[in-house]
């Protein structure tokens, strides 16, 4: 479960990404690189208000960015190539679990058959069958949040952007949904980065760590994390040892 | 079934304070409950009174379709749209505290004496409100609804679709409801002349030939008919906003 990917061509390469809201203000984001294999995992942490979702929402062509590139398989991107789970998942109240999940389909025009059956697939597999016609504000967070997860991944997307996606969840409910993510990533071998504020989950859920400094945002380091994907990770030294070596590195000055 | 109890609730203190009101004026013009509603009772047998029902239910509904069909749709493209928005709105604004009820001189003489001209003077005074509601609530949209509907690979026209009216509609409807108690106003004014038939006319009638329990087979007529159209929005709102109504 372990081993790094084969490089070959990566699944998103970010090449010296910048971004400038205010001149005044100066970059939120200053000559971001990094590239990422298909397959693999990449957990972003930093200080509170240092561009992380400014990155994601770049990433997502939510944003243009204001020098440097983004290419998905080598080629450019836009809206769509992606998935993107938003911070409060962004559910629609006015529609119903199954047609918050079918909606990124419907939008690319795919045939009816084919939306019922890719999305009835994901609700069981998220455990949700049963929740399909009911309204967002009818559940729990964690439900919420597997519906957000159903609704990106029914896109079948290349790339999975999710910003702090389980923030707002009680602890349980989090590593819950943390090994729900995990066990999506061994099934369907997802490519995905989580932008997190808990150090914890960077190193549950990410192949490599990016740490972030603060404003001009830049790459203060990026930690390898080989022991991703293990089981029973959380109980293991080695998890306690990543920790530690990602604080360090999250308190060193650049 | 609650429903109509709850109306029937209400019903009963507003006919305790009428009675008393009617005991303190004790005059003609104020006639007790009982003689009201047994003159209403021996109405609605009559084909008259629906004739004059039916024409007044006919103008009410149909001004308040065409303010919907104007004013949500122009609501929607002023809040989406902030270039619409900037050349409209001043526009809309300006003529928004305008009483256009003053206008109904000139509606009779470009739309005729007939129903056009009543169905037109009440749609425009609604439709202002359906407007100024619908461009407020996609104003207020919470912007997380578009990144999340944009990051799902949703163009302009489609978020309107799927995001900007399913939003905005409860607040549509909440401007239909309060449109109704003014609809209902200013169908009294319109039809208080120029014409031979209505709730309006029918007061304004009896009125004139001191006919004071007529006079409230037609008030008591008026308020039937609003309650109804309230209802019926409250009903079309629980159809198309369900997500509004949960349990």
């Amino acid at each position: 479960m372990s081993e790094p990917p084969a490089r070959s061509q990566p699944m998103i390469a970010v090449q010296q990404l910048s971004k400038t809201f205010d001149r005044a203000d100066g970059a939120v984001l200053d000559r971001i690189s990094f590239e990422l294999a298909a397959g693999e995992t990449l957990s972003i942490i930093g200080p509170s208000g240092c561009g992380k979702t400014t990155l994601l929402y770049i990433l997502a062509g939510l944003l243009p960015a204001s020098g440097g590139q983004v290419s998905i398989r080598g080629k450019g991107h836009g809206r769509g190539d992606t998935a993107f789970i938003l911070q409060n998942f962004g559910l629609f109240p006015w529609k119903t679990v199954y047609e918050n999940v079918v909606l990124g389909m419907k939008i690319r025009r795919q045939p009816p058959a084919l939306c019922r059956r890719i999305v009835q697939d994901l609700l069981d597999e998220l455990g949700l069958a049963e929740l399909a016609r009911r309204y967002p504000t009818q559940l729990s967070g964690g439900q919420q949040q597997r519906v957000a997860i159903a609704r990106a991944l029914a896109t079948r997307p290349d790339l999975l952007l999710m910003d702090e996606p389980f923030s707002s969840l009680d602890a349980l409910t989090r590593e819950h949904l943390q090994n729900t993510v995990l066990g999506m990533w061994r099934k369907k071998r997802l490519t995905y980065i989580i932008v997190t504020h808990s150090v914890a989950e960077a190193v549950i859920l990410g192949r490599r760590v990016v740490v972030f400094s603060d404003r001009p945002t830049r790459i203060k380091t990026v930690v390898d994390n080989p022991d991703f994907g293990r089981d029973g990770l959380r109980d293991q030294d080695c998890y306690f040892h990543r920790i530690r070596q990602l604080r360090r590195a999250m308190e060193r000055r650049v | 079934m609650k429903l109509v109890g709850r109306y029937l609730i209400s019903g009963g203190l507003l006919m305790m304070v009428w009675k008393m009101a009617s005991l303190m004026v004790s005059s003609v013009i104020l006639p007790p409950p009982e003689l009201a509603f047994t003159a209403f009772f021996r109405a609605v047998a009559t084909l008259s009174f629906w004739r004059h029902f039916g024409a007044s239910a006919l103008r009410v509904t149909a001004a308040m379709a065409m303010a919907w069909l104007m004013g949500f749709p122009l609501g929607i493209v002023l809040g989406y749209h902030r270039k619409t928005d900037q050349l409209l709105s001043p526009f809309v604004f300006i003529t928004y505290p305008i009483p256009k009820i003053v206008l109904l001189p000139v509606f009779l003489i470009l739309f005729g004496l007939g129903d056009l001209s009543k169905i037109f003077m009440i749609a425009l005074i609604i439709g202002y409100q359906i407007v100024v509601a619908t461009r407020d609530a996609v104003l207020g949209l919470d912007k997380k609804y578009i990144d999340s509907f944009r990051s799902l690979g949703g163009g302009r026209h489609l978020t309107v679709r799927h995001v900007v009216v399913p939003a905005a509609l409860p607040s549509g409807f909440t401007a239909l409801r309060i449109g109704t108690g003014t609809g209902i106003a200013v169908l009294f004014f319109v039809e208080s002349f120029a014409t031979a038939s209505g709730l309006g006319y029918l007061i304004m009638d009896a009125w004139g030939r001191f006919a004071y329990d007529l006079m409230f087979v037609g008030i008591i007529g008026m308020s039937l008919l609003g309650v109804l159209l309230y209802e019926l929005f409250n009903y079309l709102e629980r159809c198309l906003c369900a997500w509004k109504y949960l349990s």
